[in-house]
């Protein structure tokens, strides 16, 4: 870790309290570096999407299990890390949300609305045996106008990169 | 964070929802579900959803949206969308759900879009 990274990580309980709690940590953070209202909005939804997915299909509701939140500022992008402790899965098997057989589903969007919110999006292993989701979002340059970057609603469909 | 308050009008075989706070997983999501239900056990199944002053839906709530929706077709009835505010507006676009629902953005129009 670069010695400019400030890092914070907390241990959530399986609960559905955690998804509250992890959102507004976020979106202190998110706030205090600099981040539009717009796209702390992008920020606190994805971190809220994140923790629904460990809580509820990683963590399987299991109140034994833990959710693990990480926070990393960087000199140029705030990292989210959500980890849980279920069996971990690829991006390869979760359904498209957009695909028309699926449009009336009443789960599976919030993957979606992580890589359509977020700058940069990917899901790796994690060191407790699940998954890590790993979501990125440039922090935004000095004097540059708070509402300037507000094209994440416009970017469904885009390819997304890989942190 | 606020929680979900909804209340429901009738005029005639319409029954207008007014929501207000956030359709998130919890509470919000669980108020909307019974809220429907309710109304579908009492044989209500034209339903306006008023969104006019719903400050967030997380996907919890977009699921519980389409539930509904779906819950209401299969008692042959409808439910509609009105006043929905940007956010709203923004994400049920990029899920695609704005082709599912029928929207409105007055509520006269949307009541006489069922007779």
């Amino acid at each position: 870790m670069a010695p400019e990274t400030k890092h914070l990580e907390v241990t959530l309980e399986t609960h559905v309290e955690s998804v509250n709690l992890a959102e507004e940590m976020c979106l202190r953070v998110a706030e205090a570096a600099g981040f539009s209202e717009e796209e702390c909005y992008r920020i606190g939804m994805s971190v809220r999407e994140g923790v629904i997915n460990a809580f509820h299909y990683g963590n399987q509701e299991k109140p034994d299990k833990k959710i693990h939140l990480g926070i990393d500022l960087t000199t140029d992008k705030m990292v989210i890390h959500v980890m849980d402790e279920g069996k971990g899965f690829l991006l390869a098997d979760v359904p498209d949300p957009l695909a028309e057989e699926n449009l009336l589903s009443t789960s599976g969007r919030g993957i979606f609305l992580m890589r359509t919110f977020m700058d940069e999006f990917k899901v790796v292993p994690g060191r407790t045996g699940g998954a890590e989701i790993i979501m990125s979002k440039k922090l935004p340059l000095p004097g540059e106008p708070p509402n300037n970057r507000n094209d994440g609603a416009s970017k469904s469909g885009a390819p997304h990169q890989e942190v | 964070m606020p929680a979900l308050y909804a209340t429901a009008r009738e005029d005639g075989v319409i029954t207008v929802v007014d929501l207000s706070g956030r359709i998130a997983l919890g509470e919000g999501s669980a108020l909307l579900r019974t809220t429907i239900r309710d109304l579908l056990d009492r044989g209500r199944n034209k339903i306006i959803l008023n969104l006019g002053d719903v400050t967030y839906i997380d996907s919890s709530g977009i699921g519980e949206l389409v539930s509904g929706f779906t819950a209401v077709r299969n008692r042959q009835g409808e439910l509609k969308l009105l006043h929905l505010t940007k956010k709203v507006h923004d994400l049920l676009q990029i899920t695609k759900l704005f082709t599912v629902f029928d929207v409105y953005s007055d509520e006269g129009t949307a009541v006489r879009s069922f007779l």
